[in-house]
């Protein structure tokens, strides 16, 4: 699906992070992880094109990235930034909606099967009941919930998603999670964000940690989350533990300097 | 009826109402029966005929499409610029296309170049104002787009105060004073022939990517993630909106405020969606435009430039609606 390849990326005249390298088939989640400023939405909008690589190599299902269209991208990748600053007051429905535009042709508008997508995506997440609201006046992770429901209505066959549970309660962050699970069953390739490790754990396949500038690590969730690893990228001391059912959690230890 | 079309019936039909009121009212009263009778090719007074069809047909026409030309210009600019704020006056395009106009009387050109003068300097002035505005870092986007307008505006009108005073004083400064000003009175159907195809070539591509339209409100990466070009479209639609404005502006002077309180109330009635604003706020702008001349050519003995009337309406319409609708346009 996605292939990275010794990827330098950050902005015109400034590396952010170089050297980064990582594979995503259908169906597997994975989670990139690293402290703020490491570098985590740079790699996102340069694997998206939105920002121009410095060096390496993108391949999204086999193809160049640079080879392929902006409506191209946009009918397999899905994605959700972080944040949205609303200036018009669209309904939650026309601003899903909007992830059908890469399927409809230069003059068209949204038709019958498109209202249908977008319906099937709000229902998915849960906030039906907001589609006539405007984006103007709903909460931030209702807005959130939008954003991920606009990026489904692309169709995507990946999604990649910058921080989604950033603005959640608990409850809604667990449902993004799972959703996010119930979509990887389903074949879509899945790449998130999170400053949450325990999210790692939850749902993704493999673990992406970026920091100083480069990937630290790059494997199976349990195997790169470990306590040295994590103090090394937050410098703070963290216990990783094992709950029953074969689940991880991290745990810091308050007050104890790394 | 659904409710979804009542704001256009009740706006057509308002618009229609303005057009017999129009028609009828002025200097030389016609009645609504005389009116009836000539829209139905029956005969009637030859001095009615020459009022209705010379002398307020052209003018009539002309505030309908100038108001509904401004309107479309103001509700594409302020959708694409993710900014409520702006419109031909603040991004600069109506001074940009007065100083283009305003060269082509001080160098005695026709019509025709007057209207590609308006263009050129029109569309120049937005490229200048976007460029600049979008380069000036650290500061809340929407707020330096909207200064930089009104600084780059400021330029404008010296220059055009330059060209001024280089007029002569006899011929070309009262064309250019009386143009400054704004005005309806004069327009011929010459004028009209060549401005309504113009606006209507700027209205196509606005009216075909109405969809898309919507996208470049979104922030720049979301609209491209979303597989819109934002770098290509963006150009045509300001070019498109630019030559409105142009067309406008050059058959009719600067006459502000339509572009920028018609998209709004537009907006209040049937919400950002492109495919259903435009064509309300063409109509809204096509009869608030009518109906400010209307009263101008009527009210006092002498004629108020429409400018004035829209400045004085428009001033405390857009306080009321800054202070009321904040985030929520």
């Amino acid at each position: 699906m996605l292939q990275v390849d010794k990827l330098a990326f950050g902005f015109p005249g400034r590396t952010i992070g170089r050297d980064v390298g990582f594979s995503l088939a259908d169906g597997e989640v994975l989670c990139v992880l690293g402290p703020n400023g490491g570098g985590k939405t740079t790699l996102f909008r340069t694997l998206l094109r939105l920002l121009p690589k410095h060096s390496g190599a993108i391949r999204l299902e086999d193809e160049p990235i640079e080879d392929l269209p902006r409506a191209e991208i946009a009918r397999r990748v899905g994605y959700v930034p972080q944040g949205h600053a609303a200036y018009f007051a669209f309904t939650v429905r026309e601003f899903v909606l909007m992830g059908r535009t890469a399927h409809l042709g230069t003059f068209a508008s949204p038709a019958g099967k498109d209202f249908a997508v977008a319906d099937r995506a709000l229902e998915s997440l849960g906030i039906a009941h907001l589609a006539d609201r405007p984006v103007t006046e709903i909460s931030g992770g209702e807005r959130q919930l939008a954003l991920v429901a606009r990026a489904l209505a692309q169709e995507p066959r990946l999604l990649v998603l910058d921080e989604p549970t950033a603005s959640l309660d608990f409850g809604n962050q667990i449902r993004v999670l799972e959703r996010l699970a119930a979509l990887a069953a389903a074949g879509i390739a899945i790449l998130f964000s999170s400053h949450d490790p325990d999210h790692a754990f939850l749902c993704a396949t493999r673990a992406l940690l970026l920091a100083e500038g480069r990937a630290l690590e790059l494997g199976a969730p349990r195997e790169v989350i470990r306590p040295d690893t994590l103090e090394r990228m937050y410098r703070v001391s963290v216990q990783v533990l094992a709950t029953e059912g074969g689940m991880h959690t991290c745990l810091p230890r308050f007050g104890r300097p790394a | 009826m659904s409710s979804r079309a009542l704001p256009y019936v009740v706006s057509a039909g308002a618009l229609a109402g303005l057009i017999a009121i129009a028609f009828a009212v002025g200097r030389y009263p016609v009645s609504l029966e005389e009116l009836f009778s000539l829209s139905t090719g029956q005969a009637v007074a030859p001095n009615v005929e020459t009022v209705v069809m010379q002398v307020r047909g052209p003018r009539v026409a002309a505030a309908l499409l100038v108001g509904a030309a401004l309107a479309a210009a103001g509700a594409a600019y302020q959708g694409m610029f993710r900014n409520p704020l702006v419109s031909p006056d603040i991004l600069g395009v109506s001074s940009g296309a007065a100083l283009g106009a305003v060269l082509a009387i001080l160098l005695s050109l026709g019509a025709v170049f007057m209207q590609l003068f308006a263009f050129a300097g029109g569309l120049a002035a937005v490229a200048l104002v976007y460029a600049v505005g979008s380069r000036l870092r650290g500061h809340d986007p929407l707020l330096a787009l909207v200064l930089t307008g009104v600084i780059i505006g400021t330029l404008l009108g010296s220059a055009i105060a330059l060209l001024k005073v280089l007029a002569d004083p006899y011929h070309q400064l009262p064309a250019i004073t009386f143009w400054l000003l704004g005005s309806l009175a004069s327009i011929s159907p010459g004028e009209l022939l060549v401005a309504a195809p113009l606006a209507l070539l700027g209205l196509a591509p606005m009216w075909l990517l109405r969809w898309r339209m919507n996208l470049l409100a979104l922030p720049d990466d979301e609209a491209r993630a979303l597989g819109v070009d934002t770098v290509k479209m963006r150009a045509l639609v300001v070019a498109a909106a630019t030559l409105m404005t142009a067309a406008a502006v050059a058959i009719s002077g600067i006459i502000g405020w339509v572009g920028l309180l018609i998209p709004h109330a537009a907006r209040l009635l049937v919400g950002p969606g492109f495919g259903r604003l435009l064509p309300l706020a063409m109509l809204l702008g096509a009869g608030f435009l009518l109906a400010v001349d209307t009263l101008c050519r009527t009210v006092a003995p002498i004629e108020i430039p429409p400018g004035v009337l829209t400045a004085l309406i428009g001033t405390p319409f857009f306080l009321w609606l800054f202070a009321l609708a904040r985030r929520t346009w």
